[in-house]
């Protein structure tokens, strides 16, 4: 522990070195080149501050808590009760017990609450981590993904369920609406395109683009210091189009991740990873 | 044989469509708003008149914004009906003013406290060439004015496509900035004078 504090400094001090680059470079792709170096540089798993989040949700996956005091160990994320090797990497995926597809989170929210009888109330108020406030579903997808590290993104949309949630996030991708007239599409369906000097990936068809967006969610946020999880990435992004705020744990929201994985299929999950 | 042939033709023309449609994504479009429902359960308060999903939204989204011709006409028809030009005809405001408001990416997310609304337009759009920050979603303005000789029908003209993008291309990406209220007649005007205005950085 005391080793990965020390080593955290040094990542800060990159970071600072980071920042410097990208505010002399004026040139959009020199811009690019640094950057991509310096993610290169922190992408070392122990200069990550995403792996606090990591250790974090180790020990809550084994805490005993709720009415019940037991851990989330016998919950079932798709590969059998406890097994996490691989899981994150398989969802959203059809779960039998609850008759629904669903994503990392809405499946951890439901083992809170049919296993530990947990007050989720709560992991809902702190669903998204800030300063002197953790998430614990931020450090549970941390630690869960990161055991997907390594693997590729499968989504063999097997059940009539998934291939409807696939159909409806699809869907979604390109629904129009609100005061901006924005979709999904409206940013990510064309090469090479940014707002303002961030470069936006092309989701609309399935490869590089989608494997490497996917591939790097969780992420460690610098620019908020928090890792944040795909239901965050979504969030954000509608807040962007000005429309409402959308309900955390929502079906939309995994329908339109599974959409998103099942683009990047076959991607490498390297995770947490560490963005701007 | 020639039957057979044309049986054996005609099943393997239906197993081909059978196969087109199957890959084609099948959503019930009362399950698609009952999940949008679940997503945005009630308007929050103050939202009541910014939350929408009007018929050409939905032909948009419906045809990924490749209206068939008919439709293209007739939505274009509807949204240039929306568009309201200033009382007194003139759409050339500040083009100082434009400059900021052309900047400015602020306002209407649910985060953001109720404020003036920024356009945002190097969001996705090239203008003043010192300003090396801008988007690529939308084509370069640089020069706007200048190419369209400066003619106050293509100001006007302008005015219109801000106020409602798809009173000119229908299922633009653009928003429809007047029809939605997000920016202010003056704002407008302001912006227009930013593309128009001999003087303005854009222009040069």
């Amino acid at each position: 522990m005391a080793a990965r504090i020390a080593r955290l400094f040094v990542a800060f001090a990159l970071l600072g070195i980071g920042a410097t680059v990208e505010a002399q470079q004026a040139n959009p792709v020199d811009t690019e080149k640094e950057l991509e170096k310096y993610r290169a540089m922190i992408n070392d798993p122990m200069s990550n501050p995403g792996y606090l989040n990591v250790d974090r949700g180790e020990i809550l996956w084994s805490t005993q808590r709720g009415a019940k005091n037991v851990s989330l160990e016998t919950c079932d994320l798709g590969m059998g009760p406890g097994q996490l090797d691989g899981a994150y990497a398989r969802l959203p995926r059809y779960f039998a017990d609850a008759d629904k597809v669903m994503d990392l989170e809405q499946r951890l929210f439901w083992c809170m609450q049919k296993i530990q009888e947990l007050d989720t109330a709560d992991i809902v108020r702190r669903r998204f981590g800030a300063p002197g406030r953790t998430s614990d579903m931020e450090d549970l997808v941390a630690f869960i993904a990161n055991k997907s590290s390594g693997m590729k993104y499968e989504a063999p949309l097997a059940h009539a369920k998934e291939k409807e949630a696939y159909a409806i996030g699809e869907a979604l991708f390109y629904r129009r609406s609100d005061i901006m007239d924005f979709s999904c599409a409206t940013c990510h369906a064309e090469d090479n395109r940014r707002i303002r000097l961030q470069g936006l990936p092309n989701l609309v068809k399935a490869g590089k683009n989608a494997q490497e967006t996917m591939g790097s969610w969780p992420t460690y946020r610098v620019s908020q210091s928090q890792t944040r999880t795909m239901q965050h990435r979504l969030w954000d992004c509608y807040r962007q189009m000005r429309a409402p705020e959308p309900v955390y744990l929502s079906d939309g929201l995994t329908a339109l991740t599974l959409f998103l994985v099942k683009q990047g299929e076959g991607g490498e999950i390297n995770v947490p990873s560490i963005k701007r | 044989m020639k039957t057979i042939l044309s049986v054996l033709a005609l099943s393997l023309g239906l197993s081909g469509a059978a196969l087109a449609q199957d890959q084609k994504p099948k959503v019930d479009a009362a399950k698609l708003e009952a999940i949008t429902k679940a997503m945005w359960p009630k308007t929050p308060q103050g939202w009541e008149k910014r939350i929408s999903f009007d018929e050409t939204q939905k032909l948009c989204s419906q045809y990924r914004n490749d209206l068939p011709n008919d439709l293209f006409e007739k939505v274009r028809a509807r949204e240039l009906s929306t568009v309201k030009f200033p009382a007194d005809g003139n759409v050339i405001g500040n083009w100082q003013a434009g400059k900021r408001i052309a900047n400015d990416g602020r306002g209407g997310t649910f985060t953001d406290q109720p404020m003036t609304n920024g356009a945002n337009c190097y969001a996705c759009h090239q203008m003043d060439l010192a300003e090396l920050s801008y988007g690529t979603l939308g084509p370069s303005l640089h020069l706007y004015g200048k190419n369209r000789g400066f003619r106050p029908e293509e100001a006007k003209a302008t005015y219109a496509k801000i106020y409602n993008s798809m009173s000119v291309m229908p299922c633009s990406m653009m928003p429809r900035f007047g029809y939605h209220g997000f920016l202010t007649e003056q704002q407008m005007k302001d912006v227009t004078a930013l593309l128009f205005d001999p003087e303005s950085p854009v222009n040069k």
